[in-house]
């Protein structure tokens, strides 16, 4: 059943589009890697998705609802998580008060205090070192340590799917291994659906899964990651040469 | 002694004032001129609409237990309607036509109050078993001195207490200090924007009866001065940080009363010049403010 679906969407900053007619669709459960070069319309893209920037056309489903336009917080609480680039940890707040931050829009549902925390104790055994940590400011945490907590921050809600802009970004790539070894571990454990955005493709053929390759706004191409990374239509898209 | 009380008394109405205007502008980057018209207003809806001098308080027969509550739900009251109304409607304009409506609502509040009960000064008789004084190490301090500084700290405890345990207000500090990643965690934004405005309305009629209480006067523009050193304050202390908010509205306070008594005789009429001097001078060695909040960080 597909969970996301994005239809002809069109992303613009005042005069300049940032996405075109953007479709395709996430079926539960899926891993799929948006991919291009910088100024692609990636993380735009994963913006309209969250609801903070609103798509100029276009619509977005989410678990077969019309989101397009609805506001972030009713989108979160659709099962919606996002971590978004940069990481944007609340640097003041403490490890563990980050971690709880996204677990009240559970507040109407029983027992949902005992529920966050068995919540809390998986994602400590899944990051050992924001146990070890949890009451330091989330500030003074090193940048692995801070993917790990967006990361863990995002699971806390029991999202249904989750979207990850760049991962990688500013980590050392043994760090990014395990990063991406505990996405992976989580997915299989949860049934997560995860949409990951990277600038490189070299992961996304690393880790398998589907691939959407963008350039200035548009998809190029969609496929399996694996099979992808030999054809020459993702050479040209990324150095311009070839049949463009 | 005296000198100490009263730096105290002064410094913890500065704070209260900065305090609410840094929780505002800690949620929604927004300057709210309009917090000194709340606090004259507050006061005012005690009172029954009329020009004579002398106030013909309605409500100051109630207990003091009714009272207060009372006069804080109308500043809490007021604050979160004029978010609903006006505030609403400028959520995605710039901070400074933000901070214009503020103005603006400001001016809508006062001339209300102008209509009703004319620009004389009232006299009115709040809570006067306060205005004894008491004897502390050899000096003899109005109670409500006292009772000022007592409160001001056991609000400020209150806060701190309802920041960090509550769960609104853990949202509420992480949508001060990123708004959006707070939202895309399912924070429901409308909420902490009215908490904060409630709060803020909420300290604003605090600092409405602790004046009329002080001076035994009420005016539509009592709020105003303590307003401007407010805000003054919350930007020395950084803007949005409420630690900075309330150290510096107590330094303010300090700084006023003290040069008041060391300033020569002559040069006292301009004491308000010194001590904006020294804001000054803070502003040019720390122009991020003595304690910068996070989310007002430049991004690198």
């Amino acid at each position: 059943m597909s969970l996301l679906a994005l239809s002809n969407l069109t992303i613009r900053y005042g005069r300049l589009t940032a996405v075109r007619n953007v479709t395709f669709t996430l079926t539960e459960g899926e891993i799929l890697f948006i991919t291009g070069p910088n100024g692609a319309g990636k993380s735009s893209l994963l913006r309209a998705i969250a609801g903070v920037t609103p798509p100029a056309g276009g619509r977005i489903d989410f678990a077969g609802q019309d989101i397009t336009g609805r506001a972030p917080e009713d989108i979160a609480r659709l099962g919606v998580s996002m971590v978004p680039e940069g990481r944007e940890v609340f640097g003041s707040l403490s490890i563990e008060e980050n971690l709880l931050v996204g677990t009240g829009m559970h507040a109407a549902t029983r027992n949902w205090r005992s529920r966050a925390a068995t919540e809390l104790e998986a994602i400590y055994d899944t990051f050992p070192i924001l146990k070890d940590r949890r009451h330091s400011q989330a500030g003074l945490l090193s940048g692995g340590q801070q993917q790990m907590l967006v990361i863990g921050r995002a699971l806390m809600t029991n999202p249904r799917l989750i979207a990850i802009d760049e991962p990688s970004l500013g980590l050392a790539p043994n760090i990014t291994d395990q990063v991406y070894e505990r996405l992976i571990a989580l997915r299989a454990h949860r049934a997560l659906t995860l949409l990951i955005v990277e600038q490189s493709s070299t992961r996304a053929q690393l880790v398998g899964g589907r691939m959407i390759l963008m350039r200035g706004g548009e998809v190029l191409l969609d496929g399996d990651a694996r099979v992808m990374g030999q054809s020459a239509a993702m050479q040209a898209a990324y150095f311009g040469y070839g049949e463009h | 002694m005296q000198t100490l009380f009263d730096a105290l008394s002064l410094g913890s109405l500065y704070a209260l004032g900065a305090l609410g205007i840094a929780l505002i502008f800690g949620v929604m980057r927004l300057v709210n001129f309009a917090h000194g018209d709340v606090i004259s207003f507050s006061i005012f809806a005690l009172l029954w609409p009329s020009t004579d001098a002398v106030a013909i308080v309605f409500a100051g027969e109630l207990p003091w237990f009714v009272l207060i509550p009372f006069v804080l739900a109308m500043g809490a009251g007021l604050s979160v309607l004029s978010e609903i109304i006006v505030f609403r409607r400028f959520r995605r304009a710039n901070p400074a036509t933000m901070m214009i409506a503020s103005f603006a609502l400001g001016f809508v509040i006062r001339y209300f109050l102008l209509m009703l009960f004319s620009s004389r000064p009232k006299s009115i008789s709040l809570l006067p078993a306060l205005s004894q004084p008491v004897e502390i190490l050899g000096a003899r301090i109005p109670l409500l001195q006292v009772i000022t500084i007592i409160a001001t700290i056991a609000i400020l405890f209150a806060l701190t207490a309802f920041l960090k345990r509550t769960r609104f207000g853990l949202e509420m500090r992480a949508a001060a200090e990123n708004f959006t990643m707070a939202r895309m965690l399912g924070v429901r934004a409308n909420r902490v924007i009215m908490g904060a405005f409630a709060l803020s309305g909420a300290l604003a009629a605090a600092i409405g009866l602790i004046l009329a209480a002080q001076t035994g006067t009420v005016d539509i523009q009592m709020g105003a001065s303590v307003m401007l050193m407010a805000f003054i304050a919350t930007v020395i202390g950084g803007l949005g940080s409420l630690p900075g908010a309330v150290l510096a509205g107590f330094l303010l306070g300090a700084a006023s009363v003290v040069m008041q008594t060391v300033l020569p005789i002559d040069a006292r009429p301009f004491r308000d010049a010194f001590v904006y001097g020294a804001v000054i001078m803070v502003l040019i060695f720390r122009p991020q403010g003595l304690i910068a909040a996070r989310g007002t960080k430049e991004r690198v």
